[in-house]
């Protein structure tokens, strides 16, 4: 990259080493047992209990979503009654975004990759970091306790005055659970951008910075500026439940619409904390398994930051029929198409990528196809309801269901196994089985378009969304959604059998299985307990692929270690190799 | 299994994995700040249902108002910017290596917290002795409207959150002055004092926000 042009250049001393290929002390091996890991501030631990933690969601979400559409398997009752039916879509709903899909990729895989990509030893607050898990763990108690004394029938969104006055169950519980679990979010975001900007290694430039740390701080930002205002809005529905405060209830001169408002400004941008971070790890599969370098990487990384930013504009589109006036409706309507900008940049760039690359459709790079498709469907149908005279036809019908699912699903999900699959072989130091990941990528696949592909066209004739039974006209569709749910749940089930294997049994992983260029593969897989022996010096860009990988050595500072993090913004190094 | 180099041994505040004490600085102080920016939002929420509210129903805010102690709401004012100034003192005396600096101002600063939060409890109390409670259990008859209890459930949520916060404070700072009376802080080391002196500003100025929005309607 740039070298020359710059003002402030700085010449290391540096050699070249190799990372041990399957070291036998690593990080799995060190600080052993259960306490050790219950009280470790180290990053790749944490992430691994945020992993277990989110596959155990993952799995209870996912069972409530089979039952729910077994009782859609006819038009009248088939097993729950319709209060059970209300208290399942809630909880499936709330667990799957708040608890899984929220921390997925940031607090799982990113805690675990972002300080290997930036050639540092841990985040800037890792005792914070430990704090953050314990906080999930409390808010998914109180969830737990809520689920247990009641349930909550409000649907994910706690609407008002529904879920302030007339709800039965423990709603309370449940919104504070949800409460407490925004401060793990918000930490989490906090702790990356005070890493990512204080933390680089050597050498490692803004132009340099990995695109999944240029997701995730974008992530960060949202997840910072967004969640304090959902932790508000669901503090005031506390109360309201709790004192009957009147700010959201109608019947005490309160205003319902004015929850919306609040729950949205969260909640929209939200949904990109959702997905941001699955564009950082397609941009870091894409350009590996494409072996070419990125195509617009500036493009990429500051449309993470657009979109960040616009998402902030556009919650009034989930209020297009709650009363909002016709000014504020085609404004947000209009704001609603710009995410559209951003977004197609990326997915127009990363196909230049892949233009005449040698691509290499492992796993990780089939569950990219798979996005690229989905989430393709996914966005463009999320512009389809934000055109306003469409949406009003559309709003809370099953077409609004299938959006979000192509996106949530279709989108990050497969983001997320393409990553965990990609970084498996560096977390574990096993090699999982290709042809199980492939079978299975291929059965998620077709179980997912099987789910959801029928509920665009049933929404779009008119079957409304949160109804457990149905006129018979629709049956034909939700049959066929149901047993393409029965699929989808068997893929994902194959993937957490062979992971699981390969954890055991599978084949040694080299340090770096997949011949990437980014940083994190230069360490031993799995890691050492602090990443590298020593502080590295990034000479090369981590998408080089132009150059051989015989250069992709970690450079290691001599004596002393030129950390110049004052003067990160300007200087470039050229950084000269003793061989 | 990482040699801490000879030059970085003697600095036991260092931990393992910055490089050097400036890194670690300069990092617990950007996460203040982003956390003090999480803060304005969380208030903003408050902000922003205060306003709809006051819009919708401006008469009552200037009833309501009036029921709230104009006088002693300006010497809580007055309190709370002088102990923004003691807190400000007392890293100025950490960054002079004067130690007993560190625990006197540290000391008064809490001494002015605790003002603060007595002469609100006095505050409190007297409202509830008349029935003005938040929400749902407020009963006092002397403001005619229908809505006066959403004016308190405001007055109590925001006040009460920054009470809460207040209270954190006086914690964080009790911490710090028993480490400084054990000579934790010094010149080269002084980065807890800093970064809860940058809260306790925020503490203070949110309220001077609520102080006028509350008190000094008319
Ligand atoms: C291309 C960008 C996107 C656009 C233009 C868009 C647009 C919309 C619109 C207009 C609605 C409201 C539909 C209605 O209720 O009538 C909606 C709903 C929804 N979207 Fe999106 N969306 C986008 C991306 C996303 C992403 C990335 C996610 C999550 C990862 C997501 C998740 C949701 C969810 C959960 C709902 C349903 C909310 C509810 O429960 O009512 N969307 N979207
Ligand atoms: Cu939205």
């Amino acid at each position: 990259m740039a070298t020359s042009e710059s003002t402030n250049i700085k010449k290391i001393q540096v050699r070249r080493f190799k990372p041990d290929e399957n070291p036998t002390s690593n990080y799995l091996t060190e600080e052993r047992g259960l306490w050790a890991w219950m009280t470790t501030v180290d990053h790749k631990k944490i992430g691994w209990m945020y992993l277990g933690s989110i596959a155990i969601f993952f799995a209870v979400g996912g069972i409530l979503a089979l039952l729910l559409r077994t009782e859609l398997l006819t038009p009248a009752q088939t097993f729950f009654t319709a209060d059970a039916y209300n208290q399942l879509f809630t909880l499936h709903g709330a667990i799957m975004v708040f608890f899984f899909l929220v921390p997925s990729v940031p607090a799982a895989l990113g805690n675990f990759i972002l300080p290997l990509q930036l050639g540092c030893k841990d985040v800037a607050f890792p005792r914070v970091n430990l704090l953050s898990f314990y906080i999930y763990v409390v808010g998914a108690l109180f969830t737990l306790f809520a689920i247990f004394t009641g349930g909550v029938d409000t649907g994910w969104t706690f609407y008002t005055p529904y879920s302030s006055s007339a709800a039965g169950g423990n709603v309370m519980a449940m919104t504070f659970g949800v409460f407490i679990l925004g401060f793990s979010s918000i930490l989490t975001g906090l702790n990356f951008i005070v890493t990512i900007h204080r933390m680089r290694a050597p050498g490692l430039t803004w132009n340099k910075l990995p695109l999944f740390l240029w997701a995730l701080y974008a992530t960060s930002i949202i997840q910072i500026l967004a969640t304090p205002v959902l932790a508000i809005t669901l503090l005031l529905l506390t109360m309201e439940r709790l004192l009957s405060i009147g700010i959201f209830d109608p019947a005490l001169g309160g205003d319902p619409v004015l929850y919306q408002h609040f729950f949205w400004f969260y909640s929209h941008p939200a949904v990109y904390i959702m997905i941001v971070p699955g564009f950082g790890i397609i941009s870091e599969i894409i350009s590996t398994f494409s072996r070419k370098h990125i195509f617009g990487y500036w493009a990429i990384a500051l449309s993470s930051l657009a979109i960040a930013f616009i998402g902030f504009l556009v919650w009034g589109h989930h209020m297009f029929v709650a009363g909002q006036s016709s000014l504020a409706n085609l404004v947000f309507s209009f704001l609603t198409f710009l995410v559209g900008i951003p977004t197609g940049i990326k997915i127009f760039n990363w196909i230049a990528t892949m233009y005449k690359g040698s691509i290499d459709l492992k796993t990780p790079m089939l569950y990219v196809m798979v996005f690229l498709f989905l989430f393709t469907i996914g966005g463009f149908t999320g512009i389809m309801l934000g055109a306003l005279a469409v949406d009003i036809h559309l709003h809370d019908t099953y077409y609004v269901v299938a959006h979000f699912h192509y996106v949530m699903v279709g989108g990050m999900v497969m983001a997320f196994l393409g990553g965990l699959h990609y970084w498996w072989p560096k977390m574990t130091g096993k090699m999982y089985n290709e042809m199980w990941g492939r079978i299975s990528c291929a059965i998620v696949f077709i179980g997912f378009n099987l789910t959801f592909l029928p509920q665009f066209v049933m929404g779009s004739l008119g079957m409304p969304r949160r109804y457990f039974n149905y006129l018979e006209q629709f049956q034909g569709y939700h049959v066929m959604s149901t047993y393409g749910s029965y699929i989808l749940g068997l893929g994902f089930l194959m993937v957490l059998i062979y992971l699981t294997h390969s954890i055991f049994k599978g084949k040694k992983a080299p340090a770096n299985p997949w011949q990437s260029r980014a940083m994190e593969w230069q360490a031993p897989s799995p890691p050492p307990l602090h990443n590298f022996e020593h502080t590295p010096v990034i000479i090369h860009g981590p998408y080089d692929y132009h150059k051989p990988m015989s250069e992709f050595q970690l450079g290691i500072a001599g004596s002393h270690n030129g950390h110049g993090h004052h003067e990160h913004e300007t200087e470039t190094k050229t950084v000269e190799a003793d061989k | 299994m990482e040699q801490p180099s000879t030059l970085e041994k003697k600095q036991d505040h260092l931990q393992h994995h910055f490089v050097d004490s400036d890194q670690q600085f300069e990092s617990a102080k950007m996460g203040m700040w982003i956390f003090l920016v999480t803060e304005i939002l969380f208030f903003g929420g408050l902000f922003a249902a205060y306003i709809v509210f006051r819009s919708w129903y401006p008469e009552l805010f200037l009833l309501a108002s009036d029921h709230l102690d104009t006088f002693w709401g300006a010497v809580n004012t007055v309190v709370l910017i002088s102990s923004s100034l003691t807190v400000a003192m007392a890293i100025r005396s950490a960054q002079l290596n004067q130690q007993k600096g560190i625990i006197i101002n540290l000391a008064i600063t809490i001494a002015l917290a605790f003002v603060f939060m007595v002469i609100k409890y006095f505050e409190y109390t007297e409202k509830f002795a008349v029935g003005i409670f938040p929400g749902g259990y407020y009963t006092y008859e002397g403001i005619a409207h229908d809505q006066a209890n959403i004016f308190f459930s405001i007055y109590y949520m925001m006040t009460g959150l920054h009470g809460i916060h207040v209270v954190v404070g006086i914690g964080l700072m009790v911490w710090l002055l028993l480490r400084a009376r054990k000579g934790h802080f010094s010149s080269e080391y002084y980065t807890p004092v800093e970064i809860t002196g940058l809260y306790w500003h925020l503490v203070d100025i949110i309220w001077i926000f609520l102080f006028p929005l509350l008190y000094l309607i008319d």
